[in-house]
């Protein structure tokens, strides 16, 4: 499998990066991260009960998968809450990597881009090599890249809700106009077709949870979702044809045989 | 007796307690966790000269699954 996904300096042979949220079960989520192949998975932090064990065994299990962790500020709301929970992260999890998210809004969580911007230039100021959860704004991913951050995740919907690519106009214009920057489409995927599409798009790799974790079977969905993927993946790197309006035989024309003169 | 909040609950202490002597009494000790008092990120390395002040404002989290 190809090396060439870089994020901050390393390399991925994987771009799915899955989440670690939602599922029934830590064994459910243990075999779906096998079955995803992905190399990144992204967690959080919580205020817990210190008699409550349960969350030993997760950390266990996401220990023993040997991912590279990507803990999140979900749930944020401000910038001083969102640059806080960072640096809890960095002392817990021994990473200076942080998926930034700041919520601008409890109906759609869509990412509020003032409080992101504010909270990106913050924290790569403190040494933190942020990875923002970001709306689809080309504009604001351009001032994301001027703060300094290295990676742009923009949002395919709002999370957890499915839908798919919700605005191809718009991400199809941040492909076009920021070539060379890795973007990761962040949340709102529900079908494998959908992250397919993404990645024939051009974005180089998907992040979600959500579709996976409430799936039937969410280790099988994240093999679909793997190879989804991957498929994307090879056909942007092999060139979709051009979509034309009239038909064009692919039989060879000469030769038909029963055509007089 | 001080009043602090500990992840949102009421909880008394002695005065001068600190917060490494906090953790351990809540049984916090020998979790892996994080702290934040008043919203403001406290490294591991301070746990022992950080005194605990009445109204003090402590968040302890840990590791969750997330998205």
């Amino acid at each position: 499998m190809e090396n060439d996904f870089l994020l901050y300096g390393e390399h991925f042979s994987s771009r799915f990066l899955l989440g670690t949220a939602l599922y029934a079960s830590p064994q459910l989520m243990r075999d779906a991260i096998t079955q995803s192949r992905c190399e990144i998975v992204t967690l959080g932090l919580r205020r817990q009960n210190p008699t409550e064990k349960s969350g030993d065994a997760f950390w266990q299990l996401i220990q023993e998968s040997g991912c590279r962790l990507l803990p999140n500020t979900a749930g944020c709301k401000s910038v001083k809450e969102a640059v806080t929970l960072a640096e809890m992260s960095r002392e817990i999890f021994n990473t200076d990597w942080i998926k930034l998210e700041v919520v601008g809004d409890d109906y759609n969580l869509q990412p509020d881009p003032f409080g992101l911007l504010e909270a990106s230039e913050i924290l790569i100021k403190k040494g933190f090599k942020v990875l923002p959860y970001c709306t689809d704004d080309l504009i604001l991913c351009k001032r994301l890249l001027d703060v300094g951050c290295e990676v742009l995740m923009p949002w395919g919907a709002p999370i957890g809700t499915g839908q798919g690519l919700l605005n191809r106009y718009s991400l199809k214009t941040l492909r076009e106009r920021i070539k060379d920057v890795p973007m990761i489409i962040d949340a709102g995927l529900g079908a494998p077709s959908q992250a397919t599409e993404a990645m024939e798009m051009g974005f180089d790799g998907i992040l979600l949870n959500t579709a996976v974790a409430k799936a039937h079977n969410p280790p099988l969905m994240a093999e679909a979702f793997a190879d989804a993927i991957d498929a994307g993946r090879k056909a942007f790197k092999a060139g979709l044809i051009q979509k034309r309006q009239t038909a064009s035989p692919s039989t060879p024309t000469i030769g038909q045989p029963f055509w007089h003169q | 007796m001080i009043t602090i909040s500990l992840n949102n609950h009421p909880k008394t202490l002695s005065p001068n307690t600190s917060l490494s002597e906090a953790l351990a009494e809540w049984e916090f000790s020998d979790g892996k966790i994080a702290v934040a008092i008043n919203q403001e990120f406290v490294p591991r390395s301070t746990y022992r000269e950080r005194i605990l002040m009445n109204g003090d404002q402590i968040d302890i989290v840990k590791p969750v699954g997330g998205g």
